[in-house]
């Protein structure tokens, strides 16, 4: 079984990479609209300082929700999702495979961008280190809520739309804490009490997500 | 213990739409079942809720007593489903594509034997975005030979194939159930498999009601 979802886990990635320019796009989102921050607030580093942990955190947010799409729906088009339904390992463990390779392909080349953009937004030197830590266990959860949304919306019209009326509301608890870890550790308070509550919602959507995911999965079938 | 699929006094509603009913139906090793009736009539249905991808709406599919729906991923393993649409990535070249789908059933296969069945050695490198429908088609059906599941459902498999295919298919088929396997097949066309039992899926049709649309997605 381990051996058909490590199978499942190369085969996505290998469509991603040999897809190349998706990866590039959503990266170049990322930046791009964090970019645009500076010039429709002004360059004043006192409030770009002020705003930057919530300008990445919500375009981390509206990027992984672009990239949903791609992880069921090519699935679903051409009848995969059949053999994946009828395959072996149990559908929740399918889908955690595929949230894993969306989250490598979508969600840490995010963590490995933010640093940069918090560098153009002045955030206070303070804030990298959390702000690279408290991606690096929310974006996860993202992938993880994400899915489910994009499962229920398969064989939906506009489902692009849909899923974001889906997600984004379930996406606001990691964005307020998210965005709370890396004001506190500018600040001097503690940080911990943030980053526990996030790993919290790791922890809960690890399981939760992936059985809410195949449930919708085997509805969209029928 | 010699295997038997059966299906027992199925019910199958879609949408509003009663596609058949009372229908009742066993298959046991080397046995074929083919598939018959107007466009309309179930049969892309029945082949999904013999894949467990459908439920019936009343009714038990039963695997050697025991009831599929139980355990549906033990019954994944003991079938595989060749559908109208191919289930291969065009960026994958088609060894990459047969082995991601025969490591999904089997834990060991011989992928050679399988892209011989359907005379795809010599593309295996190939990206299957560059090949001809009808090559696709060889790709999808030679993840049954990959698949090494004992129930084949064949969903309209010689759609785009040409003879020479169609005899890869039927020898395939031969072999499968030389071997025990069992094989259910949907055709429109004239299929020559040799003592299958013809089914047909219309007379289960509720009275008095028109067939229903044949795709169920």
């Amino acid at each position: 079984m381990t051996r058909a979802l490590i199978q499942i886990l190369r085969r996505d990635l290998r469509l991603a990479l040999r897809q190349g320019s998706d990866v590039a796009v959503l990266v170049m989102f990322f930046v791009i609209t964090v970019s645009l921050f500076p010039f429709a607030v002004g360059p004043e580093p006192v409030i770009l300082a002020r705003i930057a942990a919530g300008v990445i955190w919500v375009t981390a947010l509206l990027a992984t929700m672009l990239s949903l799409d791609r992880l069921f729906q090519s699935d679903f088009d051409d009848g995969s999702l059949d053999l994946l339904v009828t395959s072996s390992p149990p559908l929740e463990f399918i889908v955690l495979a595929k949230v894993a390779a969306h989250w490598l392909v979508a969600g840490l080349p995010l963590i490995v961008a933010a640093p940069f953009l918090a560098v153009a937004l002045r955030l206070p030197a303070d804030g990298y280190l959390i702000l690279i830590a408290v991606m690096a266990i929310g974006t996860p959860t993202l992938s993880l809520i994400g899915a489910i949304g994009a499962a229920l919306t398969l064989g939906a019209r506009r489902s692009g739309v849909l899923v974001s009326l889906l997600v984004l509301p379930l996406f606001i608890p990691v964005l307020v804490f998210g965005v709370a870890a890396i004001d506190a550790g500018i600040s001097g308070l503690a940080v911990r009490p943030h980053l526990l509550i996030l790993g919290a919602m790791l922890i809960a959507t690890l399981p939760l997500a992936p059985w809410a995911a195949a449930t919708a999965l085997r509805q969209s079938l029928t | 213990m010699p295997s038997r699929f059966t299906g027992n006094d199925l019910v199958c509603i879609r949408g509003e739409k009663t596609v058949f009913e009372g229908l009742s139906f066993s298959i046991g090793e080397s046995d074929a079942i083919v598939l018959r009736g107007p466009n309309g009539s179930g049969k892309s249905t029945l082949l999904r809720l013999m894949a467990g991808l459908l439920r019936p709406d009343s009714g038990v599919l039963t695997w050697n007593e025991l009831d599929i729906s139980q355990d549906i991923h033990t019954h994944g393993a003991n079938i595989h489903y060749v559908g109208h649409q191919d289930a291969i990535k065009p960026l994958l070249t088609v060894a990459e594509n047969l082995s991601f789908a025969a490591s999904l059933k089997a834990s060991a296969f011989n992928l050679r034997n399988a892209l011989e069945v359907f005379a795809l050695i010599d593309l295996a490198d190939l990206p299957v975005r560059l090949l001809s429908a009808g090559q696709r088609r060889r790709l999808a059906l030679s993840r049954l030979v990959a698949s090494q599941a004992p129930l084949w459902l064949l969903d309209e498999p010689t759609v785009s194939l040409d003879e020479g295919a169609v005899t890869m298919l039927l020898s395939a088929i031969a072999a499968h159930r030389a071997g025990g396997g069992m094989v259910v097949a949907a055709v429109h066309g004239p299929l020559n498999l040799q003592d299958a039992s013809e089914f047909d899926v219309d007379t289960f049709a509720p009275t008095g009601s028109v067939g229903f649309e044949d795709m169920s997605i």
